[in-house]
């Protein structure tokens, strides 16, 4: 019996990976023509090109002062890097980061939760601030399904400041004030108070004061614009702030990287309160281990048994009590189908329908708790399909239980196909739209001999000269997340809040978290340009350098000198000579009505120069 | 070889659109010699996101089981009721809800239709996943890629419109993603770079640029910019009679028509509205309150006030309605509907055999309903679309716009003019 799995599971490598045999073979007759080398200059700057999201000043100096070797090292190494306080600080108030589900839950409560505490079906938080904040919401909550809350200002009438125990020049500063007289009027009060002020504005007054706000008082007015969503303003912040300021820059790169294989859309019900949990505890933490831990991370993801509605998938025989248990209805093949199409293999790699329904089977009973309560992954037995199946031509005998999905897990992620698929997919998003052939198998290559070992499959993609080849210097177009990132990068932006370039996300193509298809977004130049996209590049970049993004404050006095100096300075390099031109022949044409140097930076990061890295 | 004609025009008037001051006919020459047949059919689908409860926005009310299943929140048959709130009957069996009011004269013109009981096949009754389905057009796949609409969009050859493809909106909708260009634009006004002397230079750098896919994607922008702030150049005044209403979304039919009346090559444009997921205080105590009445307030007068617009233009337009699936055919215990099953869609404009609902309609009686509780489908939506695509757009090849589903003429309802 164990011959006769070995004998199978060898035969079924062997037809996996027999494309990959014949291009070996091909390899050895036709020796490789010697791959051209960058500079050393080029070096460093396609280092930081693509292992980073783009260089800030003095980023180039300090490769250099390291060597670029030692550099990539650490990078490779994220936990040898001390983490930038500056981005430490940042995160700090945003304690949703931190938080389990259940407890996102608690101190972020969706509208059906705050229903059920109104109706009593839930208790009310225990920790006193938090019961505090959760009484106003629900105390907001019961005017509104009384339709005392006019729908378009977000404000009841019967709540005045009027009501309040205002001071006259309290009333004063809030009225007629300005923000600076408001926000001081406000900090002022008694945290009650305050509650009753916010909760007597309408709702453009509340966001007006928001961009001049100190910390704690904006998390109050975004909990009143709504308590969920501060969930997801938190995880896009994070995001961005990482991407920014954070020191462990290739370990942020992976992560959304990793994060966008295995991808997940926020907007998916449950998914709400799962995606925090999901990247920090079960994306991040395996970006440069091994593969397998990776996959089987996802695969017990409550995020991704929702996401991909495994939670619900049941063999033939289970029979639902109750509503929420009848709603499963048999097999979903939905997990099967992408953990194989995306995660794994790829879609030329070899599966069947038949492979899909098995490996569907394989994972009946892998459920969550009350997923709707933020609950954990769990096995249920009685949900699972336990008869024999067939997995790529592997026996997985009958009575397996949940030991079923553990061997397919173990199986993809030592196929070679796996290995060829996952090599291919970074190499794209590192090296090249199109990489050669040569490279991806090294890297499979790697993959397969250190047991699937990330770290070395990277450091196998930055050892190979096909890296340094100089048709790959600035070769990707950015995406928005990149752009968006370097250009603060690129300018040392000082960020106090990102709500605008959360916006912004949306307009580029990219909102953060919200990829609907588990395909997640491309790695390819090409998909990441229409028109609209485009033009939001170009605006928020002479918007950026203008002093124009609410919440991101960029010191103008850098931008001294002639346009060269300006453009180099933001591109590390020189600019092409179309760019140059054009910015040349229009600064001439500009009369003197404005600085010119926060112009010529604005236009130099709009440029197609800076959309490439 | 002379430089053609062709050439000449669109150069010339790209150039002059860039300083401001091309003359109408010429812009329009130059686009109507790229663009053949520059009247282009035009083909505008509008996506109801959140579910709309079909049973109450086209009544069945020559049905006694769509009383008996909804006590408190069905619209009252037509006859000897107080008109504004009840059913406007269509053709005894069928009624609008009042509030649709607006669309009753393109009803009797025959320019509306509907088609009842349809929708996506897929009992999926997740609005991620059923929203995502109709989108792509491939009910029960996650992995495609692109959207049906995009690959709707006849073969081209030669220079198309930088605006072939629209939707009005801050994003590309999953329907108009894919191979094909498709701009999204939030606002015809705001579709520019707003530092007017940055957007020369920049202009001018990618018109030039040597970067195939920068230059490239960057001389589609600044014509599509061009075309569009040319049509800003005086304020768009809808023909008379055509109000719309204030809101997003009569905001995006009143640019659609100004960019089909402008003749700039527009033949497939997307909208969408959102705020259908009616669980609670779907009806209120009279049927033209609550929150359906609100949101079909918007939806007709927008619909009413784009034909009314677009006037003879219409012949040119077809516009069809979609939404994700349908509601529970019994109310809930909120005065509202949970998620259900099949649900109607509108069919508008002038190739439309209107005055008619199409579909078989499958009844409300408990065995009749799909999995005992919502309206089963009879329909497949693509069914629908194919029709609209195949016989308005002119697009033979099905295959591609919907694979892995037989479409055919065979299986077209006739609800457009052969």
């Amino acid at each position: 019996m164990k011959h006769r799995l070995l004998l199978v599971l060898c035969v079924t490598f062997a037809a996996l990976s027999s494309g990959l045999y014949a291009a070996k073979k091909a390899k050895t007759v036709l020796s490789t023509p010697a791959i051209p080398q960058m500079t050393s200059d080029q070096k460093a700057l396609h280092a930081l090109n693509r292992l980073t999201f783009g260089s800030r000043p003095g980023d180039l100096e300090e490769v250099r002062r390291l060597g670029l070797d030692n550099w990539i090292d650490r990078q490779l190494h994220p936990d040898s890097i001390a983490e930038n306080p500056v981005l430490e600080a940042k995160l700090q108030p945003l304690d949703t980061l931190r938080m389990d589900a259940k407890e996102l839950i608690r101190h972020y409560p969706p509208p059906q939760i705050i229903k059920a505490m109104v109706e009593k079906r839930q208790p009310l938080p225990t920790d006193p601030e938090t019961r505090f904040m959760v009484q106003k919401m629900i105390a907001r909550y019961e005017r509104k399904q009384k339709g005392g809350i006019d729908a378009r200002t977000d404000l009841d009438p019967k709540v005045s400041m009027d009501s309040l125990s205002l001071t006259l020049e309290q009333k004063q500063a809030l009225r007629a004030g300005t923000p600076a007289d408001k926000i001081a009027a406000l900090a002022a009060m008694p945290e009650d108070l305050q509650w009753d002020v916010l909760d007597a504005m309408p709702n453009g007054a509340r966001l007006q004061l928001y961009k001049f706000a100190p910390t704690d008082l904006r998390r109050r007015i975004q909990i009143f614009t709504g308590p969920y969503q501060v969930v997801n303003q938190d995880l896009m912040t994070g995001k961005l702030l990482g991407a920014i300021y954070s020191n462990r820059q290739l370990e942020q790169v992976l992560t959304d990287f990793w994060f966008n294989h295995f991808n997940i859309d926020i907007d998916k019900g449950a998914d709400k309160y799962l995606v925090t949990g999901y990247e920090r505890d079960v994306i991040r933490p395996n970006v440069l281990g091994k593969f397998q831990d990776l996959l089987l991370a996802t695969a017990k993801s409550p995020a991704m048994l929702f996401y991909l509605d495994n939670w619900q998938s049941v063999g033939p025989d289970f029979k639902g009590r109750g509503p929420a248990q009848k709603r499963k209805q048999g097999l979903n093949e939905n997990y099967g189908r992408e953990l194989m199409e995306l995660h794994t293999l790829g879609v030329d790699g070899g599966y069947t329908q038949h492979d899909v329904t098995e490996v569907a089977r394989c994972f009946t009973g892998w459920t969550i708790l009350q997923p709707q309560m933020g609950g954990e992954f769990s096995f249920n037995p009685r949900q699972h399909d336990d008869a024999e199946k067939q997995v790529l031509g592997i026996t997985i005998p009958a009575g397996g239980g949940m030991s079923d999905g553990l061997k397919v897990i173990e199986i993809l992620a030592h196929s070679p196909a796996t290995a060829h698929f996952i090599s291919k997919s970074l190499a794209v998003r590192f090296v090249s739209d199109d990489p050669p052939e040569t490279l991806v198998r090294k890297m499979a290559d790697t993959f397969i001999s250190t047991d699937g070992d990330l770290r070395q499959v990277m450091h196998a993609m930055i050892a190979a000269p096909e890296f340094w080849d100089p048709v790959n210097f600035r070769s990707k177009v950015k995406s928005p997340l990149e752009m968006v990132a370097g250009a603060v990068r690129a300018v040392n932006g000082d960020v106090d809040f990102t709500s605008a370039m959360n916006n912004l996300m949306t307009q580029l193509g990219e909102p953060l978290y919200r990829k609907l298809e588990p395909t997640g977004y491309s790695n390819h130049s090409t998909d990441w340009l229409n028109s609209a996209s485009l033009l939001a590049r170009m605006n928020f970049a002479l918007a950026l350098t203008q002093g124009k993004i609410n919440g991101v404050k960029v010191d103008q006095s850098q931008f001294a000198g002639d346009t060269l100096q300006v453009e180099r300075r933001i591109l590390m390099t020189d600019p092409t000579a179309d760019a140059q031109n054009a910015i040349d022949t229009g600064m001439k044409d500009q009369q003197a009505k404005r600085p010119a140097g926060p112009l010529v930076a604005g236009l130099t990061l709009g440029s197609p120069d800076f959309q490439r890295r | 070889m002379a430089l053609s004609r062709r050439i000449f025009l669109r150069n010339s008037a790209f150039a002059m659109v860039g300083v401001g001051s091309a003359p109408l006919w010429l812009q329009k020459a130059a686009l109507a010699d790229d663009a053949p047949g520059r009247r282009k059919k035009v083909l505008v689908t509008i996506f109801q996101r959140g579910a709309a409860d079909g049973l109450n926005i086209v009544v069945p009310h020559g049905e006694q089981q769509y009383y008996d299943l909804r006590p408190t929140i069905a619209i009252p048959r037509p006859a000897g009721s107080v008109a504004g709130e009840s059913v406007i009957d269509l053709d005894g069996f069928f009624g609008l809800h009042p509030s649709l009011a607006p669309l009753k004269p393109l009803w009797d013109k025959q320019q509306l239709a509907i088609v009842h009981a349809a929708g996506s096949p897929d009992p999926t009754r997740s609005h991620f996943d059923a929203q995502d389905y109709m989108e792509s057009g491939t009910p029960g796949l996650k992995a495609t890629s692109d959207g049906w609409l995009n690959r709707a969009l006849p073969a081209e050859t030669g220079k198309v419109s930088p605006v072939r493809a629209v939707s009005l909106g801050p994003t590309l909708p999953r329907s108009l993603r894919g191979a094909n260009n498709a701009v999204a634009v939030e606002s015809l006004g705001n579709f520019n770079v707003k530092d007017a002397a940055a957007a020369s230079v920049l202009q001018s750098m990618y018109r030039g640029s040597q970067d195939k896919i920068l230059g490239g994607t960057g001389r589609e922008t600044f014509d599509a910019v061009s075309l569009l702030q040319s049509l800003q150049k005086t304020p768009y005044q809808p023909a008379a009679g055509a109000n719309y209403p204030p809101g997003r979304f009569g905001e995006s039919m009143r640019q659609i028509a100004q960019l089909i009346k402008a003749d700039i090559g527009v033949e497939v444009a997307f909208a969408d509205l959102g705020g259908w997921d009616h669980h609670v205080n779907e009806v209120g105590p009279k049927a033209s309150v609550g929150q359906l009445a609100a949101r079909l307030g918007e939806f007709g007068a927008s619909l009413a006030a784009f034909c009314q617009d677009l006037g003879d233009r219409m012949q040119d337009v077809v516009v069809v309605t979609m939404s994700e699936f349908g509601r529970t055919a019994k109310e809930n215990g909120n005065r509202g509907t949970d998620h259900g099953h099949a649900n109607a869609m509108f069919v508008m404009g002038g190739p439309v055999q209107g005055g008619k609902v199409y579909g078989q309609w499958p009844g409300l009686a408990p065995e009749q309903l799909y999995e005992q509780r919502d309206l089963a489908l009879t329909t497949d939506f693509r069914d629908v679309l194919s029709e609209a695509v195949y016989q308005h757009l002119g697009n033979r090849s099905m295959t591609p716009v919907f694979p892995n589903y037989a479409a055919s003429p065979s299986k077209f309802r006739g609800v457009l003019k052969a």
